[in-house]
């Protein structure tokens, strides 16, 4: 187990449509690359090498200073077997590290009732965004899930409430009407107590943005918005562990060009401020962040976007994370692709592994669903 | 005029048969006595259906990227705007019990057929849905039929044929489920369109007769060669089919049960309920209007007031059609697709073939404040035609004390039936701000916000989650 003072903490940021990672580690001087990519290519003068192989693209300027800081570990060729085409199939078996059949259990939610088994913090996990992941869920497992920071609790929807005073009456009478009733039969009670824990849990994240003050100034992008709530939490100490979040459209099969970099741009710069925003506050030293995508994309353009593919890259990011390239980068050689697609050649249960076992201190087999190839970025 | 409890009753079975409906329209439905209204629930084809060329200029997203969220969108607008309920609650039905899922199928409209599918054959006989359910493309493709060959069975479909879509665990053997997967070979999808470059396509079934297994099978105890719909034939004969699906139409209609899974060892809350349901099976040979009549005319479905806890489909589709805010073609029914897949219910995506878990399962914290958040933010604001139209009742009546508030807001909520320990805390609430007055445009913007208010409070109670 990471040795840190304080109870490690995992950050998850998911792209949601399957990132292009031809685009986002260009691999500049290899002709197959050139070959396949006509139209949509990160031109040379666009790119920032890391070494003579590999580049990140040039809207990623943030995430190169980070690598070359030795914070950033990149992840290659990550994916699994006949991995499917599907948003949708790709990113449940991710959720629920269930290949083979429907799974329903989210691995972070595993994470969770192994950190809490009791459920005692019903903020031990949060989700930003607009409903749980699937990776989330699981029956027992309580997750607090914030669309908005600055606006999340009861009767946040209810316009026309004109004053504190009556926001604190209007929250006092939902609080005794969920109240425990004797004999109003065990449904109810069980209302009456998820009800309250709603109540506790919004009440307690409250005091977040309340007790928040930083001189890093966040872009006004949805990404940076969401980590900056993440921020918020992380820095109010309210013992949550695992923080997710998602991003995207990153489904790029028109006009590529210009929205995937602006995609990048803003999670660089947010992931950037993101951590700047923990090290003024001494609260880096034991967050680590993990970004990953469903699948890549097909190798060869389709004149003005990409379709779906196979293997895709991960990025592992915090100051205790040991920086530098993992695995290998998969073969573009034309004879290698499998229709078309990079092959994965890294089982993305080994990071998750990774992270849950030399991160976490958990044993990953339950949560993972068996043993795999660790690597030592942690 | 109905009585008040009339109309309660009314209000029960059209939240049960239908998403429920504004208290106006129930007075007219009690007029015309609750058997007369069973009966033209169980004949959706006597009452106009969805314009459906209307509906594909409105929403046309039949291919393409933005497949999912339009084929949600397009079923939400069903179940909001219908007028054939139970043509709906019944696709609803199904699709709990015979759970086909987007993640893997990967083709929305697809699903969206089999749903349509639902509509037309989901209130005829029970073998015929099966048959038809045998070659949806959607399930073919769900459950691996496709990859079911003479010589090389894959038996995917025949397991969760028999034990989720009729038989139940314990009722057949491995070797039944072999035999079936065997009958069912050559039951396939004929060859796709790929979907890029236009977009997706709708598949189609295919029986293929070479790769039919024509060998002799034995399937609970029948010897034969044996096809598909002499499967279908025997399963619906077994005696374990009727109290299998008696239990699921309980489950959905009347009262909320144990989860599926736990059936083989649980036993059903009201056995007797479930016998009654079974004889009407059986008498009928598996008509499925015939068991709901008997369903919706027994004792122990209207004495089933508030028993289950509502899906979000029923929340938010019941909600809205209490505010009356989403009548007609309108902007916004994707939204109302993804607040019901926010409250843990994603319309053509359940988790898994064992559908969704349903009951308490529907709620936690996140979800629980998702459902109080969505009521509450819709039944409170006043501007919707439907909560106009209880402001405008309570205003109207003779007597404006706080009492007379609450007692008709709840009236026309439901009739909603609240514990005590709500109805003390609403009147606590209501009497703080004393009598309405309604002489002053300030008295009157007044107490329209307080009638906005106590709405939004009936809204976030733990009462307002049972159907």
């Amino acid at each position: 187990m990471a040795t840190t003072s304080k109870d490690p903490v995992l950050v998850i940021l998911q792209l949601t449509g399957a990132n292009d990672y031809l685009n986002t580690i260009v691999p500049y001087t290899n002709g197959h690359y050139w070959d396949a990519r006509p139209k949509v290519n990160i031109p040379a003068d666009q790119v920032v090498p890391i070494d003579d192989e590999l580049a990140f693209r040039s809207d990623m300027d943030q995430f190169k200073d980070i690598y070359d800081k030795g914070n950033m570990a990149i992840v290659h060729g990550v994916g699994f077997e006949n991995s499917p085409r599907s948003h949708f199939r790709a990113m449940d078996i991710w959720h629920t590290c269930e290949p083979n059949k429907i799974g329903t259990d989210g691995w972070v939610a595993k994470v969770i009732r192994d950190l809490d088994p009791i459920g005692e913090n019903v903020l031990k996990g949060v989700n930003f965004g607009q409903g749980l992941p699937r990776a989330m869920t699981m029956r027992g497992v309580p997750i607090t899930s914030v669309n908005h920071l600055a606006t999340y609790g009861v009767f946040s929807s209810v316009s026309g409430i004109n004053s504190q005073d009556e926001r604190t009456q209007l929250l006092d009478s939902f609080a005794r009407m969920y109240s425990p009733a004797i004999g109003s039969g065990l449904t109810m009670e069980y209302l009456g107590q998820t009800g309250l824990d709603a109540l506790r849990g919004a009440d307690i994240i409250k005091v977040a943005p309340q007790q928040y003050s930083s001189t890093v100034e966040y872009g006004n992008t949805t990404i940076a918005t969401n980590l900056k709530d993440v921020a918020q939490v992380h820095l109010a100490d309210l013992g949550t562990q695992v923080f997710y979040t998602s991003h995207g459209p990153f489904d790029t099969h028109f006009n590529q060009g210009g929205s995937h970099a602006k995609l990048w741009m803003d999670i660089s710069e947010a992931v950037d401020s993101f951590f700047a925003d923990l090290r003024e506050h001494d609260a880096s030293e034991n967050v680590v962040m993990m970004i990953f995508s469903e699948f890549g994309r097909r190798v060869r353009d389709n004149g003005t976007g990409t379709d779906h593919g196979a293997a895709g890259v991960a990025f592992v990011i915090g100051d205790r994370v040991k920086g530098g390239m993992y695995g290998a980068y998969p073969s573009l050689k034309p004879e290698n692709l499998t229709q078309g697609d990079l092959e994965p050649n890294y089982d993305f249960r080994g990071l998750y592994s990774t992270i849950v076992d030399k991160w976490m201190g958990l044993d990953a087999v339950p949560i993972v669903g068996g043993q795999f190839e660790q690597m030592s970025f942690v | 005029m109905p009585t008040r409890q009339e109309i309660a009753l009314i209000a029960h079975l059209m939240r049960r048969a239908g998403f429920g409906e504004p208290r106006a329209d129930l007075v007219a439905r009690a007029e015309k006595g609750y058997e007369a209204i069973v009966e033209e629930l169980l004949h959706p084809e006597d009452q106009p259906p969805i314009d459906e060329e209307l509906m594909y200029r409105i929403l046309p997203g039949y291919e393409g990227a933005l497949g999912p969220p339009i084929s949600q969108a397009d079923w939400m607008f069903r179940m909001v705007n219908t007028q054939r309920p139970l043509e709906e609650k019944i696709a609803l039905f199904w699709h709990q019990m015979f759970a086909t899922s987007n993640s893997k199928v990967d083709n929305p409209p697809e699903i969206g057929r089999q749903i349509a599918m639902f509509r037309e054959y989901g209130l005829g006989k029970y073998g015929d849905l099966l048959v038809e359910l045998a070659k949806s493309p959607a399930m073919i493709f769900w459950l691996d039929n496709h990859g079911n060959h003479d010589g090389a069975i894959n038996e995917n479909w025949g397991r969760e044929l028999l034990e989720l879509f009729s038989l139940g665990v314990g009722n057949y053997t491995e070797d039944d489920i072999k035999s079936a997967a065997r009958a069912f070979t050559g039951w396939t999808i004929a060859p796709k369109i790929p979907r890029n470059p236009l977009g997706r396509f709708f598949w189609n079934f295919e029986y293929k007769p070479e790769d039919h297994d024509n060998g002799e099978k034995t399937f609970l105890g029948r010897t034969g060669n044996l096809n598909g719909e002499e499967i279908m034939g025997i399963i619906v004969d077994q005696p374990a089919s009727p109290r299998f699906l008696a239990r699921h139409l309980y489950r959905f209609f009347v009262a909320d049960e144990p989860e599926v899974s736990s059936w083989n060892s649980t036993p059903p809350n009201d056995p007797v309920a479930i016998d009654v349901l079974v004889d009407a099976y059986n008498e009928s040979h598996g008509d499925i209007r015939f068991i709901l009549r008997v369903l919706f005319n027994s004792d122990f479905f209207k004495n089933s007031l508030f028993a289950r806890v509502k899906s979000p489909a029923e929340l938010i589709v019941g909600t809205v059609r209490m505010a009356g805010n989403y009548e007609g073609f309108r902007p916004g029914f994707n939204n109302l697709a993804l607040e019901c897949a926010w409250q843990g219910q994603e319309l053509l995506n359940p988790p898994s073939v064992e559908g969704w878990h349903t009951g308490a399962a529907w709620i936690d914290a996140g979800a629980l404040m998702r459902r109080v958040n969505f009521a509450a933010g819709v039944l409170g604001d006043i501007s919707h035609p439907g909560v106009r139209a209880i402001v405008d009742r309570v205003q109207s009546q003779p007597n404006n004390s706080a009492q007379t508030m609450v007692a008709v807001c709840l009236d026309s909520m439901g009739p909603l039936q609240v514990s005590d320990t709500t109805l003390k805390e609403l009147l606590s609430h209501a009497l703080k701000g004393g009598k309405l007055a309604w002489n002053t445009p300030e008295e009157i913007s007044s107490s329209e916000d307080r009638v906005g208010k106590l709405l939004a409070l009936i809204a976030a109670s733990r009462d307002y989650q049972f159907a």
